[in-house]
C-alpha cells in the first residue's frame, strides 16, 4: 500500500503535468437542467458511445477483413465462423451502426422539438446534420463490405441514382465506383471511404460538435424557461458530474445490453456471396434509414412532365436536406423569435414521412 | 413529256399488277370455308416472307376474272390431294439454295425423312389418311417452329400427335393403341414439358422422330433414351442386363421404365410391392436381394440427407451460420443422384460408393449443425450472464446516484 503522503505527491505531480484540480473544477461546475424533458438530453451521449464501439469493432474486425472482391466474402464467413467471438464483434458493429443511426435520428428531432438549435446553436445544429451525413455515408460504404448479393446490388442501385443527377452525376458515380461498374475497385473505395476518411472526418467533425456543446452548454426548452420565468423559481439542475455522467454511464448500460441481445440472438446475416453476372434478385432494397427515399423514387412514375422522375426525386431530397439543415436561420423571425409551431409542424411532417414511407418501402 | 407519263403510268400498274393477290381479295369476301383459308394466311410464314396462294396452288393472282385467275393454263392446281402434299411442300423445302434465301439454317431434308416414315410410307402406297406436312404443321396458317402457337411448338406437340393418335376411329384401321398420349400425360417427360415448361423435355418426336417418325425397335431402345440419358446408357450397355435383354428380346430401359407413362423412377422399383425387379427376378435371388440392398442405400442416404438439412436449416434459421455446411450438403446430394444413377450398372457396388461417401458429408454436416446449435445455446447463456451483469451494475450505479442525491440530514 502506498502511504498517504506518497500519494498526494503523486497526485499533485499528475496534476501539475495535467491540471486535474482544473478539470474537477469545471466538471463540479458544469450542471445540467432538469426538467420533464431531460431524458432527451441522453441520446446524444448514446450515440456518441455506439459510435466509440462502432470505433473498437471495426479495428477487431480489421484485423480479419480482406478488401477484395475474391476474399472479402471469404474473410467475413471465416470472422463469422472461425474467429474466436468474431461473429459477436462482427454482429455488434452492424447493429452498432444501425442503433447508431437510430439515435442519431432521435437525438436530431429532440433537438428539433425542444427547440434546442435556436440562437447561439445553429452552428452545433449544423456540425450535428453534418455528422448525420456522415453516419449514413459509413452505413452506405460499409454494406457493400461483405461482398454479398444484396449489398452488391443496392450499391448499384445507389450509384446509379447518383448518377442520374445531371452534370455532376455520371463523374460522381464514376469517381464512387472507381469506373463504371460496381466492381473490385468500388470495393476498395469504399473500404477506404470506411476507414479512413470518414472516421477522420467524424472524428473531427465531432470534436467541432462536442465543443460546441461544452461552449453553449446544454440547451433548455423555451416552454420551460417562460414557465420558469413566469413561476420565478430557477431550472433545477443537477451537477454533470456525477449525477449525470452516472445517468448518462447507465444509458450506455442498457445501450449495450440492446446491443449484446441483438447480437446474440440476431447475428448479422452473411447472405450469399455477389455475382456480377447473375441478375439482380427479386427485393433488393437498401438499408431501413434509406428506404423512405427508396420508396419515394418507386412511387414516381419515370417521367414527370419534361422531367426524369428520378432526377425529380433527387432534386426533391436535395432541396429538403439543404432546407433542414437551415432549420436554426428559418426558424426565427425577424424579432428573434422562434417560430415553435412553424418548426414543430416541419417536425412532425418530416418524421410522419420518414416512419410511413421506411414502412412502406419495408412491408411493399 | 407525255411520253414519259406513259411510262410512268404504265409502270405504275405493272407493278400494282405484279403485288395484287386477287386470290386473298376475293376469298376474303367470300364466307364459310371458302374465306377460311384467307382469314388464316395473313398469319402464315409463308405469307411474311411473300409467297401468295398461286406459289401452292398455282393459277394467275394477278387477274380478278376467276376464270382466269383459276384456268388450269394458268397453272391452276386447285385443293391438293393429301398424298400430293408432301412433294408439293418439298418442291420447295428440300431446295437448299432457295430455301437458303429465307433461312439459311433451315434443314432441307424433310421429305428425304418423310418418305422413310410409317406416315410417307403409307402415303406412298395411297393411304390419304396418313399423316402429311398440313397434319402436323396446320394449313394456311403454318407458323414457325419456334412460335408458341404453331401446333409443332414444343409444348404443344403431344396434342398435335395425338389429335390422330388418340383418336381410337382413326387408328382402328392400323390396329395400334391409343392411349400413348393419356400415358405420356402421366410421365414425368410431361410433368417437364407442361408443367415446368422446359421445352428440352422429350416429348412424341424426342424418341420416334418427326419427318422420319418411326416407332423405335427393340435395338434401339437403349439408344434413343441414350440420347439425353448419355450416361445411364453407359452404365446399362456395361452392365450383366443388357446381353440377357438382348438375347430375350426385351428393349432395354423400357422393360422397367415403360414407354410413354415414364414415371418419375424411386427406390421403390428396386424392392417391395413395386419392385420392377420382381418382374424377372425371384424374391429370393441374388438378383432381387440386390436391388433391395439398392433400395435400403439410396433411402439411407435420402433419410440421413433430410436430417441433417433439416438440422442446417434450424440452425441457419436460429440465426447461425453453417452456409459452408450448407455447400457441402450439395455434395451429398450429388453423391444421392450418382448413386440413383449407378443402379443402372446392376452392381450393387457401384451404388454403395456413391452412398457411403455423401453418408459421409451428411454426417459431418449434421455434426456442424448440432455443433452451432450448441453455440447458439453457449451464445444464449453468455448473454443471459452478460445482461445479469448489466442489470447488476446498472442497479449499483442507479443506488450510487440516489446516495449522492440523498438529501443532507434527511431520512
Amino acid at each position: 500500500m502506498l502511504s498517504v503522503e506518497t500519494r498526494q505527491r503523486a497526485a499533485s505531480w499528475l496534476d501539475e503535468r495535467l491540471g486535474l484540480t482544473a478539470i474537477g473544477e469545471f466538471l463540479r461546475h458544469k450542471a445540467v437542467p432538469v426538467h420533464s424533458a431531460t431524458i432527451w438530453y441522453y441520446f446524444g451521449g448514446i450515440t456518441l458511445f455506439l459510435f466509440v464501439i462502432q470505433v473498437l469493432t471495426g479495428i477487431l474486425l480489421l484485423l480479419y477483413y480482406r478488401p477484395t472482391p475474391t476474399e472479402a466474402f471469404e474473410s467475413v464467413q471465416f470472422i463469422m465462423t472461425r474467429v474466436e467471438f468474431g461473429w459477436l464483434v462482427r454482429s455488434i458493429h452492424s447493429w452498432a451502426a444501425n442503433l447508431m443511426i437510430l439515435t442519431a435520428f432521435i437525438h436530431m428531432f429532440s433537438v428539433v422539438f425542444l427547440h434546442a438549435y435556436r440562437r447561439p446553436r445553429e452552428l452545433t445544429w449544423l456540425s450535428g446534420i453534418v455528422l448525420l451525413g456522415l453516419a449514413l455515408a459509413f452505413g452506405f460504404s460499409g454494406y457493400l463490405l461483405p461482398w454479398n448479393t444484396v449489398a452488391y446490388f443496392a450499391t448499384k442501385v445507389g450509384t446509379d441514382i447518383a448518377a442520374s443527377l445531371p452534370g455532376i452525376g455520371p463523374p460522381l458515380a464514376r469517381f464512387l465506383r472507381g469506373g463504371d461498374e460496381v466492381g473490385g475497385a468500388t470495393l476498395t473505395r469504399f473500404f477506404g471511404f470506411h476507414v479512413a476518411v470518414l472516421p477522420g472526418l467524424t472524428t473531427l467533425v465531432l470534436l467541432v460538435h462536442l465543443a460546441l456543446v461544452q461552449k453553449h452548454g446544454i440547451s433548455v426548452p423555451p416552454k420551460v424557461e417562460q414557465e420558469s420565468r413566469r413561476r420565478g423559481v430557477p431550472i433545477p439542475q443537477m451537477p454533470f458530474f456525477p449525477n449525470f455522467f452516472l445517468r448518462e454511464l447507465m444509458a450506455w448500460y442498457g445501450a449495450l445490453g440492446v446491443l449484446g441481445s441483438l447480437a446474440a440472438i440476431f447475428p448479422w446475416e452473411l447472405g450469399v456471396k455477389a455475382d456480377p453476372f447473375a441478375p439482380a434478385p427479386a427485393g433488393i432494397r437498401p438499408e431501413w434509414y434509406f428506404l423512405a427515399e427508396f420508396y419515394t423514387l418507386k412511387l414516381l412514375p419515370s417521367h414527370v412532365w419534361i422531367f426524369e422522375g428520378e432526377l425529380l426525386a433527387l432534386i426533391g431530397f436535395t432541396l429538403l436536406a439543404v432546407f433542414w439543415a437551415l432549420l436554426p436561420f428559418w426558424a426565427t423571425n425577424r424579432q428573434g423569435e422562434i417560430r415553435t409551431r412553424l418548426v414543430t409542424g416541419a417536425g412532425v411532417a418530416l418524421l410522419a414521412y420518414l416512419s410511413t414511407f421506411s414502412a412502406l418501402g419495408y412491408w411493399r | 413529256m407525255r411520253r414519259a407519263l406513259a411510262v410512268a403510268a404504265a409502270a405504275g400498274w405493272l407493278l400494282e399488277a405484279a403485288a395484287r393477290d386477287t386470290c386473298l381479295e376475293c376469298h376474303a369476301v367470300l364466307e364459310g370455308a371458302l374465306q377460311r383459308p384467307a382469314v388464316l394466311y395473313k398469319a402464315d410464314v409463308h405469307a411474311r416472307h411473300g409467297f401468295g396462294c398461286a406459289a401452292c396452288h398455282g393459277g394467275d393472282p394477278s387477274t380478278d376474272d376467276p376464270k382466269l385467275s383459276m384456268s388450269p393454263a394458268r397453272g391452276f392446281r386447285g385443293k391438293i390431294a393429301r398424298t400430293a402434299i408432301a412433294k408439293l411442300c418439298a418442291h420447295c423445302h428440300s431446295d437448299a439454295s432457295l430455301m437458303h434465301k429465307y433461312n439459311p439454317r433451315q434443314r432441307v431434308d424433310q421429305y428425304a425423312q418423310y418418305v422413310t416414315s410409317v406416315h410417307g410410307q403409307r402415303i406412298a402406297q395411297g393411304d390419304a389418311a396418313a399423316a402429311t406436312c398440313t397434319d402436323c404443321h396446320s394449313v394456311h396458317d403454318i407458323r414457325n417452329v419456334k412460335d408458341s402457337r404453331a401446333p409443332v411448338h414444343p409444348l404443344r406437340l403431344p396434342e398435335t400427335c395425338a389429335h390422330c393418335h388418340a383418336d381410337a376411329q382413326r387408328m382402328a384401321r392400323y390396329g395400334i393403341p391409343t392411349d400413348q398420349f393419356a400415358k405420356y400425360r402421366r410421365s414425368v417427360h410431361w410433368e417437364a414439358l407442361a408443367e415446368r415448361g422446359d421445352l428440352s423435355a422429350p416429348s412424341c418426336a424426342s424418341c420416334h422422330g418427326n419427318h422420319g417418325a418411326t416407332p423405335p425397335g427393340v435395338a434401339s431402345v437403349t439408344a434413343v433414351c441414350g440420347t439425353c440419358h448419355v450416361l445411364l446408357e453407359e452404365l446399362f450397355n456395361k452392365s450383366p442386363h443388357q446381353p440377357v435383354f438382348a438375347s430375350m428380346g426385351m428393349a432395354g430401359c423400357i422393360v422397367c421404365h415403360g414407354n410413354h407413362e415414364v414415371m418419375r423412377p424411386s427406390p421403390a422399383m428396386l424392392a417391395g410391392e413395386k419392385s420392377v425387379c420382381a418382374q424377372c427376378h425371384d424374391p429370393d435371388s441374388s438378383g432381387a436381394k440386390a436391388g433391395a440392398e439398392m433400395a435400403r442405400l439410396i433411402n439411407q442416404l435420402r433419410a440421413s440427407l433430410e436430417r441433417s438439412s433439416a438440422m442446417l436449416e434450424r440452425a441457419a434459421r436460429s440465426g447461425m451460420e453453417v452456409s459452408e455446411a450448407q455447400i457441402r450438403q450439395q455434395e451429398a446430394q450429388e453423391a444421392l443422384v450418382k448413386a440413383r444413377v449407378a443402379v443402372h450398372a446392376f452392381r450393387l457396388e457401384a451404388v454403395r460408393e456413391p452412398v457411403e461417401a455423401g453418408l459421409k458429408i451428411t454426417a459431418e454436416s449434421y455434426r456442424a449443425g448440432v455443433a452451432a446449435l450448441e453455440e447458439r445455446n453457449r451464445r444464449r447463456i453468455g448473454l443471459a450472464v452478460s445482461l445479469v451483469t448489466i442489470l447488476v451494475t446498472m442497479t449499483g450505479l442507479w443506488m450510487a446516484i440516489r446516495a449522492i442525491e440523498k438529501p443532507v440530514g434527511g431520512s
